[in-house]
């Protein structure tokens, strides 16, 4: 991905087959959408088809979909001899991930389950990623497209450290890619982060592909966050303990998983302080749920006694 | 849902927004703000989809600050809302229309307070009073109001509310 930008590689012959979504006209993209911090303007002639994303996006051209009924999408009506893709399954966002502040830091939590509509594709999936050592993201939507915008993060992070000598700070980082998704609105990517990091402080910021970017103190994303809020909003305060806050962490997150079927399996946790991230070790919440089962029996008997 | 309101009264114009930043069934934000500040006496308030109100009022106000830049003095409030009525219309048949409801309030120093009320469709009206979201159904159907007080003496004639340019 490096390599090929620094050497303004573009492959032309590739662009008969698929339909360049960089090649489409910029009238509607307000933005200078060239690569983001490179002000020599030779460079920004020779890449100006390169929308602002890392790569070129080749995206396969797309049924009509109706769903978005307010960005139709009549004008990337496929040349007549290419191929549309048929999706095999419907696309589900399933899963429980939390973030929040509290006088020890951010913690970051998260289940580890991919589904597939009812299937349980993968039950040991990493939904936290470290971007660097001060700033982890959680993420939920589509697992695929997730995968490929921590990447770009991570490349973008870097680029910018190595170009300008110092690193970017949490609410840049969170504009910067709020812009880079900003293109694929209203198809049907799907990606909703959490960036939980410090910088000069602890920051939570959520960014989702609908454009959101809404900066807080506590945040949980995907099907199981009704749960995990519920949990979260009784008993966080400012003044939690690191271990305090460890526990409410997975509690809510165990909480999600029992009652929510998209979530569950195990549980991933993360706490970021001034001296940068680090993980615990993953549990399983089956353990945890058989545990609480017998605090339960334990209690009922000592009622009935 | 987002709700907005302004009232221009004879030398301010006073604003209204709430705070909520909501995804669908969740409240994920409590304090959100959803005014912009374009210049020293010109707001705009900004609500619907997602990304678009971000996007656009953010583009709006670094347009009107450059222009001061360039120019040397800051756009009226008329002006103002000309320009954001002109950017919206121009977005509004393209593939990425932006879907946004907005008020911009303003104090001109010649003209006087302003209140323009601007919707999605890119129209564009000066009003004494405007609101958007579940409240526009409330506000705009106060040109006056009867008031009666009932109390153990029975029913009394209050004086008649009157609301806007008469």
């Amino acid at each position: 991905m490096a390599l090929e930008d620094v050497c303004s590689f573009k492959e032309r012959s590739v662009q008969h087959k698929w339909f360049s979504f960089s090649s489409l006209g910029d009238a509607a993209i307000p933005f200078p959408m060239s690569d983001h911090y490179n002000l020599r303007y030779s460079r920004l002639e020779t890449s100006e088809n390169n929308c602002g994303v890392p790569l070129h996006f080749f995206i396969p051209p797309l049924p009509h979909s109706s769903s978005f009924i307010k960005r139709p999408l009549s004008s990337f009506c496929p040349p007549k001899n290419s191929m549309t893709v048929q999706r095999p399954f419907r696309l589900a966002h399933g899963t429980t991930t939390l973030g929040f502040i509290f006088q020890g830091g951010v913690i970051a939590a998260a289940d580890t389950r991919a589904s597939a509509g009812g299937l349980v594709a993968c039950p040991a999936v990493h939904k936290i990623t470290p971007i660097h050592s001060h700033l982890v993201v959680t993420s939920s939507g589509s697992g695929a497209d997730c995968m490929l915008w921590e990447r770009i993060l991570i490349r973008e992070i870097r680029l910018y450290q190595l170009r300008h000598g110092h690193r970017l700070s949490i609410r840049a980082t969170a504009k910067l890619l709020s812009s880079m998704l900003h293109p694929f609105k209203g198809t049907e990517m799907c990606v909703a982060l959490t960036l939980c990091g410090w910088d000069n402080g602890p920051k939570l910021i959520y960014v989702c592909s609908d454009g959101a970017r809404l900066q807080g103190d506590v945040f949980s994303v995907g099907s199981g966050s009704p749960y995990a809020y519920g949990v979260l909003d009784r008993e966080l305060r400012w003044s939690l303990s690191k271990g305090e806050a460890i526990s409410l962490a997975r509690e809510a997150v165990f909480r999600a998983t029992h009652r929510d079927a998209y979530s569950g399996n195990n549980v991933d946790l993360f706490h970021i302080t001034a001296q940068g991230w680090s993980q615990r070790k993953r549990e399983d919440l089956k353990e945890e749920y058989y545990r609480d089962k017998e605090k339960k029996g334990k209690k009922k008997n000592d009622k009935l006694k | 849902m987002e709700y907005l309101i302004g009232i221009q009264g004879q030398d301010f114009v006073l604003v209204a927004a709430d705070n909520v930043a909501a995804s669908s069934i969740i409240q994920m934000k409590h304090d959100y703000d959803k005014m912009f500040k374009l210049s020293e006496k010109i707001l705009l308030l900004c609500v619907g989809e997602a990304g678009d109100t971000v996007q656009f009022a953010e583009y709006i106000q670094k347009n009107v600050q450059l222009y001061k830049m360039r120019n040397g003095y800051e756009l009226s409030p008329a002006a103002a809302a000309n320009f954001t009525r002109k950017n919206l219309a121009d977005y509004l048949r393209s593939r990425t229309p932006y879907h946004v409801n907005l008020l911009l309030a303003g104090y001109d120093d010649t003209d006087g307070p302003g209140l323009y009320y601007m919707d999605h469709l890119s129209s564009l009206a000066k009003a004494p009073f405007a609101a958007h979201g579940y409240g526009k159904r409330f506000i705009l159907n106060l040109p006056s109001f009867t008031v009666r007080l009932i109390d153990k003496e029975g029913i009394h004639d209050l004086e008649k509310l009157t609301l806007g340019a008469k």
